[in-house]
């Protein structure tokens, strides 16, 4: 295994992206993740990329809408107002299937909102914020590892998707501290081979074929047989990209739900009450869309309650419910406005919504 | 520990998430022992989470007096600027100061409006090194680090704070390591090493080492103050 090191998520945001791949980055800064744009500002042109400071998160959507026509691999980064500026260009880039990887290092909201971490952006980024029918395939990273693991594979995943995959973590997750191991760089693409890999790109004219990128489709029959092309890959994401993880849900009276660092206050609630003799269980979703309903088979009929714990007032509860069908009552624990709980809150209203049900 | 080469003030820079707040936390809590007047300036302005001033009512229960970026309860505001209260225990002569500075050189850039109050022989500027940090992991980097900063400040560091740590993964070894990879610097900078942070946990087992006695007297036992337990629960 190769070395240890300590990082702040931000800067292993950056390195895992190099990686994985990544040879263009545009971005503008943004609290809680500025640290990322200040790294591949530094790092990228030392190690054969470009960045691109935009004027704006519409400018870099779409500078980065650009790179991926032409078959860049290409990463756009930005926190939660920021990334609600870019769901225009995201519906475009999702029609005109293109590859990209974005990275929303969420804050608390509405509006311009604070800079302390939230996880209120989970229906601006599974059910998109921009126009028309289309999906993005979301990743929630738990810890700084997960977050590097899913980053540097994140570029080919949306080069065989052929469509944006964007990762949502906390700005606990890009501010915080954690000993991680890297994984090695992978060979980057040339751009002769772009042409070969991708004969979609607009990778210049000496290839011989055309190539054409739009999401302008003006006739009905024309734009209905192109959105209904998508769904069949999205069908398909659907079974292949679903990501989750779960601990003691086999016998547990008590199951949460929980993603990104909500789930880590959670683990150890479950060791809190476990002490207490109460079986509880985790499912954290890794994949929120596709959301992870087959984690809520493997339910157990003694199940007496299913708690979504979230840092918003309860967005992902739609998704539980949906995945739970009735069979359990469903509850929230949850604190938003960038604020954290602490185990010890978390586990007493646990306690207290168990007490209802037992 | 030996607190006796204690200068007044002691201001605390390098990389950023090479530990400096913990430090400063743990030292300013270390000094409030055999002081009844110490402060701590938080000078962080860059970084938006894990400030010192977060653990002010830990700080202000032992009598240590917290000034910084923040107005009365207000402390998750991201102002880069600072009250000019901050300035009161430097210029009270009869406070031990402890100075939490920003990250890198561009946030130990703050300094240059305290200069001042640096008067040789009454401050140390110390600048924290961590072998695991990828970018002062080698020598080269750990110099540069420490060139930039110094020429941002027009401040000459003073001493080395050892903080070779993985968090909950530290070994003694790491901090041995660490050690060692100051004594290089040192030796090339010509100056010391001040203190070793090692985690209460490993402190005995640390002592218990063969380590030389200049080592083993800068040990500065730390508790991860900064550091909510679930932090590192494995997801």
């Amino acid at each position: 295994m190769s070395e240890r090191v300590l990082m702040k998520g931000n800067e292993a945001f950056g390195e895992a992206a190099i990686r994985g791949g990544c040879r263009y980055y545009v971005g503008y800064p943004i609290t809680p993740q500025n640290e990322l744009t200040e790294f591949m500002s530094r790092e990228m042109s030392k190690r054969g990329g470009k960045f691109v400071q935009a004027e704006s998160e519409l400018a870099s959507i779409n500078m980065a809408y650009g790179i991926a026509a032409a078959g860049g691999n290409v990463f756009v980064s930005s926190a939660s107002p920021g990334i609600a500026l870019m769901q225009e260009g995201l519906s475009f880039i999702c029609s005109a299937e293109l590859p990209l990887v974005a990275l929303n290092v969420s804050r608390g909201g509405p509006g311009i909102g604070g800079i302390q971490p939230g996880q209120a952006d989970y229906n601006q980024v599974t059910r998109g914020g921009g126009n028309g029918d289309y999906h993005i395939p979301v990743f929630a990273p738990a810890s700084i590892q997960e977050s590097i693991d899913m980053l540097y594979d994140a570029f080919s995943l949306a080069d065989e998707w052929r469509n944006p995959i964007m990762i949502l973590a906390d700005g606990m997750i890009g501010q915080m501290m954690e000993p991680v191991t890297l994984p090695e760089p992978k060979i980057p693409v040339s751009e002769a081979e772009i042409a070969i890999r991708k004969p979609w790109a607009l990778s210049g004219t000496k290839k011989g074929n055309r190539s054409v990128v739009k999401s302008l489709r003006m006739q009905p029959n024309d734009l209905e047989k192109h959105v209904e092309k998508l769904f069949e890959k999205y069908r398909q994401a659907e079974k292949e990209l679903v990501k989750y993880d779960t601990d003691r849900i086999e016998d547990a009276e008590v199951v949460f739900v929980s993603f990104g660092t909500t789930a880590r206050i959670v683990s150890e609630v479950i060791d809190m009450l476990t002490e207490d003799g109460i079986k509880a269980g985790l499912i954290r979703p890794i994949s929120l869309w596709p959301f992870p309903e087959e984690a809520f088979s493997k339910l157990n009929p003694k199940t007496k309650v299913v708690i979504s714990a979230e840092l918003n007032m309860g967005q992902m509860m739609t998704d539980v419910k949906a995945a739970v069908c009735g069979r359990f009552p469903v509850r929230l624990i949850n604190r938003t406005g960038g604020i954290i709980p602490t185990s010890l809150e978390i586990y007493e209203r646990a306690k207290k919504i168990l007490g209802e049900y037992r | 520990m030996n607190l006796s080469l204690d200068k007044r003030i002691v201001a605390v820079v390098g990389h950023f998430g090479s530990g400096k707040t913990e430090f400063c936390v743990n030292y300013a809590l270390e000094r409030a022992k055999t002081s009844n007047k110490t402060a701590l300036i938080d000078l962080d302005i860059a970084n938006p989470y894990f400030r010192s001033r977060e653990k002010r009512s830990l700080l202000e229960s032992t009598g240590i007096k917290v000034f910084g970026s923040f107005y009365q309860s207000e402390i998750t505001a991201e102002l880069p600027a600072l009250t000019a209260n901050a300035r009161f225990p430097l210029e009270d002569k009869t406070y031990k100061v402890t100075v939490d500075v920003g990250g890198d050189a561009s946030g130990s850039m703050i300094l240059i409006q305290f200069f001042k109050y640096f008067v040789e022989g009454d401050y140390e500027l110390l600048c924290v090194i961590n072998k695991n940090r990828p970018e002062t992991a080698s020598m080269e980097g750990a110099l540069s680090h420490i060139d930039r900063i110094e020429k941002e400040t027009g401040l000459k560091i003073t001493g080395l704070i050892n903080n070779t740590h993985l968090l909950r993964e530290t070994s003694v070894d790491d901090i041995i390591r660490g050690y060692r990879f100051c004594q290089e610097i040192s030796e090339e900078l010509k100056i010391p090493i001040r203190f070793s942070c090692c985690p209460v946990l490993l402190y005995e087992e640390l002592c218990r080492k063969d380590i030389s006695a200049a080592m083993k007297d800068g040990i500065l036992p730390v508790a991860l103050h900064m550091r909510e337990t679930w932090l590192d629960k494995k997801p």
